[in-house]
């Protein structure tokens, strides 16, 4: 079982350093420019920083360390190989202001991984400038209102969501300038085509859907959907956050979506890096390629890749250069790995692992599953009978799984859903675990309340005053 | 297949749950949608992969291969190894975001020391855990004055990167922002503080300033443009290049409320340009504005010690579309670096680095300037990029340059008019006098 190192782990200026802050000044800057102010970074020696971060890693849980079934968020591994051919010089020390001629591996590998993606997504052409998923969809919405805008077509202020979305997909398009409305799901947990009707209007510029959606649910009517929208001039956006689903199965673009984002660090196996750094390239149908940022990856006909700014209708850019290199290119190296059938087998046993898992802890009459039955990658338990019989909550089970080594799942996610567990196995992880985990899950369940509602205890710290934290904000070492 | 453990076991699976075929898994997705097959190559063994990625990766050159002095706010620093050993422990870069903080209290931990270190280096009060980039960073600013003073008229210098105006309007569209250009002095370099002062009223919601700027200058009177900004009621939003901060006045030494940087510089790959650090920090009245995540100290049911996300009702997945951003996953590997990287250096190296820098941009400037047909644009003091005007055109020197193994500088003609057969160049600890020797020979042939 994975038990996590326990340190009392001093501050970094809590250490102790036998150098003393020197005065420097240097007698080229004239005294209006000179920094009065002391720098309270301690003065400390290598061995002392490599044990305390040492140590410091040694209190936190990666997907290396065990199982992460964090809903929505595809926790899978991220093969070695990838990391150690993205820290080669020739890919980490290249420069983004090079000479095009010194850089051509680079823009071969972002020029290949464009049309890949095309092929995974059914998408025409495609962007890899944004930084992260949210980021995706701030793009995907800036589009949204620069292909509206070409049109004459200056009204459409609105953005429609579904209420099982992600939060950033209101967030992305309220940065982008649109008011939100959002529309209730049907009892099966999907788009109710009678309210999107409804709702939708000719000031609509957009419905942002997942497919498929946060529950866990493919969007069976996604052909009635898109109709529902284009009928009425908006376009479809996909949130490509559950694409793990959807590989060699099924394409966005041939569902009619007209703007996809993916995430290639949860579908693509780049590591999360603890928040980032992530990457977010987004796909268009052809009518909306020219607003694409720049500069767009170009082929010459002697076979040289080219950077090309040459955009008049683009909107620019929403990032410096051309987007998180290394993320790309561990994607990339990861692609062709797993080829087409091996991203197939990859959604094929994503898919299993979470109906398997789903199945037997169902069956275990411990958790319920609100909504419909058939899931794809992931899919979301209530703890909602736990709560009316034995007063433990979601928050009381992610904890206590914690004391048994295991990571919790994403959880009162999605809002619908009372007393949330969200569930993404995803196909990195063997029977064996899955069994556990299903074990753990229902013999949680059956422990006394108070051990439950005490957990965890067997973790660096004890559960954390997070209202403190919010009440009272100490954010560095100078507000102790 | 390596990654995928039950693959040889999933009929066995689909029987325990009572299904036949992979396929009843994916009965949902309607006939006409299903996807027949990929157009992809199949898959490569790891061993194939790694000769195909040699022979790609060899139409490259790296900095090491190639004598580059490439400025425009991107170069090459030294990366100590500790750095990079710490960033390559799975337990930090396999993680995801903290969401369960018991499980990760080493990540927030050096999440909470990189906001402090960033505080004491900026002098702020605060700063969150990171954004994607600093030309982000300035859209997040802008739009975090609005929202502070409901105002929705925003200032930048019009010698700013071109890409951060482009994300900066993209940024700020949405919310209805205007942005107005002040002007630079052509002699000088630095802004024209009388533009600021007509083009500044009641409305301006915030200046941005940078110091140095995009052309290697100082604002040297930057207490005399504080004033100016405060006289009218905006907010001040310094940008800083944070190596700088070493021997340069601390922005809240000159007044500056919101400060924000690309914090590449600190540890962090050049990576074409790609992953980076966006450095956010501000004054402790802007807390609920502030975008991105922060990291706090509380205490744990036993009174211990304990590290959490905080203030997370600004946050997307809380506040949705009242969000102060929609920034979800940030750059935390990337601030974990510059956290080693700073603590690697400590107060007296960071001191050291920042002279260094500042020598050797004196240093490159001087050598440059020498050379028959070059000269410096700019009559102010610089740190380590320097604006030099040549007397031919700079893409043919760059060409003939380049067949020397040597990448010249940034032309900068195509994106600002007025700077004909202008180049930036940029200089770091890392070049030595016999770098900057063989530029300058080969400057003497071809400039």
């Amino acid at each position: 079982m994975y038990k996590s190192a326990v340190y009392d782990e001093p501050l970094l200026n809590e250490l102790v350093s036998a150098k003393k802050e020197i005065k420097s000044i240097s007698d080229i800057l004239p005294s209006s420019l000179q920094r009065k102010k002391k720098i309270n970074i301690p003065n400390l020696d290598e061995t002392q920083i490599i044990r305390h971060f040492h140590r410091l890693s040694q209190m936190n849980y990666g997907i290396d360390s065990g199982f992460y079934p964090l809903g929505s968020c595809t926790m899978k591994y991220n093969p070695k190989i990838c990391e150690e051919i993205a820290s080669w010089d020739n890919f980490a020390n290249t420069h983004p202001y090079m000479d095009p001629s010194l850089v051509q591996g680079n823009l071969e590998i972002m020029f290949e991984l464009e049309r890949m993606l095309c092929e995974i997504t059914g998408m025409d052409f495609f962007s890899l400038q944004p930084a992260a998923g949210a980021q995706g969809e701030f793009l995907g919405m800036l589009l949204t209102r620069a292909y509206h805008n070409s049109r004459n077509d200056n009204n459409r202020n609105e953005v429609i969501i579904p209420d099982t979305s992600h939060g950033t997909n209101p967030a992305s398009a309220a940065m982008a300038g649109f008011k939100l409305t959002e529309i209730p799901s049907t009892k099966d947990g999907t788009v109710d085509l009678d309210i999107l009707q409804k709702t939708i209007s000719e000031k609509t510029a957009s419905f942002m859907l997942t497919n498929p959606n946060t529950l866990g649910i493919f969007e069976s009517e996604i052909i009635d959907i898109q109709k529902i929208v284009h009928d009425a001039g908006a376009l479809l956006y996909y949130d490509g956050a559950n694409m793990n689903a959807n590989l060699g199965e099924a394409r966005p673009g041939d569902m009619g979506f007209d703007i996809v984002h993916l995430n290639l660090h949860k579908t693509f196996a780049t590591p999360h890096g603890g928040g980032g750094p992530g990457s977010g390239p987004v796909g268009v149908k052809t009518k909306l390629e020219k607003f694409l940022p720049v500069p767009r990856i170009g082929k010459n006909k002697d076979g040289t890749y080219i950077l090309d700014y040459d955009a008049p209708e683009s909107i620019g850019k929403i990032k410096g250069f051309y987007g998180n290199f290394s993320v790309l290119l561990k994607s990339y190296i990861y692609i062709i790995i797993m080829g087409k059938n091996g991203l197939k087998e990859t959604s094929e046993i994503a898919v299993l692992n979470s109906n398997y898992m789903k199945e037997k802890i169902i069956k275990s009459g411990k958790y319920e599953l609100p909504y419909k039955n058939l899931r794809k990658h992931e899919f979301v338990l209530s703890c909602d009978k736990l709560k009316k019989e034995k007063d433990i909550r979601a928050m009381d089970v992610a904890k206590r799984l914690l004391d048994h080594g295991l990571h919790p799942p994403t959880i009162y996610f999605p809002l619908i859903v009372k007393e949330a567990l969200m569930i993404e196995p995803t196909e990195s992880e063997s029977k064996k675990d899955l069994d556990k985990y299903i074990d753990v899950l229902i013999k949680i369940a059956d422990e006394d309340p108070n051990i439950v509602k005490n957990a965890p205890t067997n973790t660096p710290v004890k559960r954390i005053d997070e209202v403190n934290a919010t009440k009272n904000p100490i954010l560095n070492w100078k507000m102790i | 297949m390596k990654f995928i453990p039950n693959s040889a076991i999933k009929n066995e699976m689909l029987k325990e749950i009572g299904l036949n075929n992979i396929n009843d898994l994916f009965s949902d997705i309607p006939k006409n949608l299903k996807f027949k097959d990929l157009d992809l190559p199949n898959g490569l063994s790891q061993q194939d992969t790694e000769q195909k990625l040699r022979q790609i990766a060899s139409k490259n050159k790296s900095y090491h291969q190639i004598l580059s002095f490439v400025g425009g706010g991107i170069k090459p620093h030294y990366i100590p190894s500790a750095v990079k050993s710490i960033i390559s422990r799975s337990e930090f870069y396999t993680s995801y975001t903290p969401y369960q903080s018991e499980a990760s209290q080493g990540f927030l931990q050096a999440m909470f020391e990189y906001q402090s270190m960033i505080a004491e280096i900026t002098g702020m009060d605060i700063s969150n855990a990171s954004l994607y980039d600093g030309v982000t960073a300035l859209g997040e600013a802008a739009l975090m004055c609005a929202r502070i003073n409901k105002k929705k008229y925003f200032i930048i210098p019009s010698n700013i990167s071109w890409e951060k105006k482009s994300v900066l309007k993209n940024y700020t569209k949405g919310a209805g922002i205007e942005i107005k250009e002040i002007s630079y002095d052509a002699k000088t370099g630095k802004i024209d503080i009388e533009d600021l002062i007509k083009s500044i009223n009641e409305n301006t919601s915030g200046v941005y300033i940078e110091n140095p700027n995009y052309f290697g200058v100082f604002e040297d009177e930057i207490d005399k443009i504080c004033k100016i900004i405060k006289d009218a009621g905006s907010i001040f939003v310094a940008g800083v290049d944070p190596i700088s901060l070493g021997v340069i006045k601390s922005p809240d030494e000159y007044g500056a409320d919101i400060v924000i940087g690309e914090g590449r510089a600190l540890g962090i790959n050049i990576d074409f340009g790609g992953i980076s650090l966006g450095i956010f920090a501000c004054k402790k009245e802007y807390l609920r504005n502030m975008p991105g995540r922060v990291i706090g100290l509380t205490k744990d049911l036993d009174g211990k010690r304990a590290f959490c996300m905080t203030l997370q009702t600004r946050e997307q997945h809380i506040r949705r579309a009242r969000a102060t951003s929609n920034i979800c996953t940030n750059e935390g590997l990337c601030s974990l670096a510059a956290s080693v990287y700073l603590s690697w250096l400590g107060s007296n190296g960071l001191k050291d680095i920042a002279k260094i820098n500042l020598e050797k941009g004196q240093k490159l400037a001087k050598k440059i300037s020498n050379v028959k047909g070059l000269k410096l644009k700019f009559n102010s003091l610089h740190f380590n990029e320097i604006v030099i005007e040549c007397s031919k055109d700079p893409k043919t020197i760059n060409k003939k340059l380049l067949s020397k193994n040597i990448q010249g500088g940034l032309a900068l003609e195509d994106n600002y008019p007025d700077l004909k057969n202008c180049v930036l160049f940029g200089i770091t600890e890392i070049y030595t006098d016999s770098d900057i020797d063989k530029l300058v020979t080969a400057l003497k042939e071809v400039a």
